[in-house]
């Protein structure tokens, strides 16, 4: 059982592991900020996602696996927040709308 | 302890030094920001490698976030001025001294880090001690506020000079007016609803932070670096204007956590016979009295030196 569990922790951080570099690799190829941004996002909400996802399947009692869901809710509400921010200055026009 | 961990924590340190090389040799004032910020967000996970759970998150909130967006700042004011002319270059003599300069501080430093006597000189089991006297539950909080509270005490003057210093640059015309740009952002956008979404639930973690720092990791910087970030977020999203800097409730809210801190600083005499010595029966409602104001000071201060100088004047 717990075999099976380190297993599925394995592969679901791996595959988040795998966000992060995809994420980091479109942040430095993509041509303009928005794109760039969307990449950057993909990270934040798959990578760190499937990394929480992973480490739920080692049980640490109710309460922290929680706290992860938490933490990752947390971080994909700042982060979409201040995507929003950058977008809003890198958009033709910029801040001054 | 296994060396897997031992290698996590050398490639660690090889990816500080190399961003920290990369930040000084970077030509652009903003990507040298950057790096800086990215160097300050490493540091973090350091003082975490090393158990410093209060420090961690300083590093994080106030080393990183508020010195990065003030940095931020100013690169973005220094534009215009990047190039400079090529009379302004400085010369080889002056060159060589500084890397000399800087040769000789690192080396010095360096000197004095491997010549430190094993074990290092400690407080910290006085410290352990005598921190029944202050109730607080957590030592590091019981230094900032009850052993070391002149130190702590001068911060928060330091910030309220920088805040005066920030001030000072706006030119007459807009003097006592509104810091920074009036944002606006499409009521019905994205912007608005997340910005409305994310405050309430970063002003409960930042009085969270702030609360739990008398028995945990935690304290008023952090939690005041919470609020200050969730106040530049509404402004910036444009659900409230920056106040004008003339307002008589902000500055009283910008000295009331020092005035309230010295007050009870002075009360000591009389109570303890000492400057910031705190009667031991009530110690911690002292602390707790002092740490209110000075949170909502700090917070308050942090918000209004990254929201800059008055430059729109009063209407």
């Amino acid at each position: 059982m717990s075999l099976a569990l380190d297993v599925l922790t394995i592969v679901a951080v791996s595959a988040g592991a795998f966000f992060f570099l995809a994420g980091t690799v479109g942040l430095l190829r993509f041509p303009d900020a928005l794109s760039r941004l969307h990449a950057l996002t993909k990270a934040d909400n798959l990578g760190l996602g499937l990394v929480v996802l992973g480490l739920l399947f080692q049980p640490e009692g109710l309460f922290a696996g929680l706290k992860l869901i938490t933490v990752w809710l947390l971080t994909l509400l700042a982060g979409a927040t201040v995507t929003q921010l950058i977008a809003r200055t890198a958009r033709p026009g910029g801040a001054q709308e | 302890m296994t060396d897997r961990p031992l290698a996590l924590d050398i490639g660690l340190a090889f990816l500080v030094l190399g961003v920290a090389v990369w930040t000084i040799a970077a030509r652009d004032t903003f990507a040298a920001v950057v790096g800086f910020v990215a160097f300050g967000l490493l540091l973090t996970l350091v003082w975490a490698r090393l158990a410093a759970p209060d420090v961690a998150p300083t590093e994080a909130a106030i080393g990183s976030g508020v010195t990065g967006g003030l940095l931020l700042g100013a690169s973005t004011r220094l534009h215009g001025t990047q190039t400079p002319a090529p009379g302004e270059k400085p010369g080889a003599i002056l060159r060589l001294a500084a890397a000399a300069l800087c040769t000789v501080v690192s080396a010095g430093l360096a000197a004095i880090v491997l010549l430190l006597p094993e074990p290092a000189p400690t407080l910290a089991p006085q410290a352990a001690t005598n921190i029944s006297a202050t109730g607080l539950g957590n030592p590091v909080t019981a230094v900032l506020m009850a052993y070391r509270a002149i130190d702590t005490l001068l911060e928060t003057v330091v910030l309220l000079l920088a805040l005066v210093g920030v001030w000072s640059l706006a030119p007459d015309r807009v003097w006592g007016g509104f810091p920074g740009p009036r944002h606006h952002a499409d009521p019905d956008g994205l912007l608005p609803f997340m910005a409305q979404l994310l405050v309430p639930v970063g002003l409960l973690v930042g009085i969270y932070i702030f609360w739990v720092g008398s028995v945990a990791p935690g304290g008023e910087f952090q939690g005041a670096t919470i609020l200050a970030a969730m106040w530049v977020l509404a402004m910036m999203a444009g659900l409230v204007d920056a106040p004008a800097v003339s307002r008589r409730w902000l500055r009283l809210l910008l000295v009331a956590g020092p005035a309230v801190f010295f007050a009870i600083g002075l009360a000591g005499f009389a109570m303890a016979g000492a400057f910031l010595a705190y009667p031991e029966a009530y110690a911690k409602l002292l602390i707790v009295t002092i740490e209110v104001p000075v949170t909502l000071s700090i917070a308050t201060m942090l918000a209004l030196l990254v929201a800059g100088p008055p430059e729109r004047a009063l209407r």
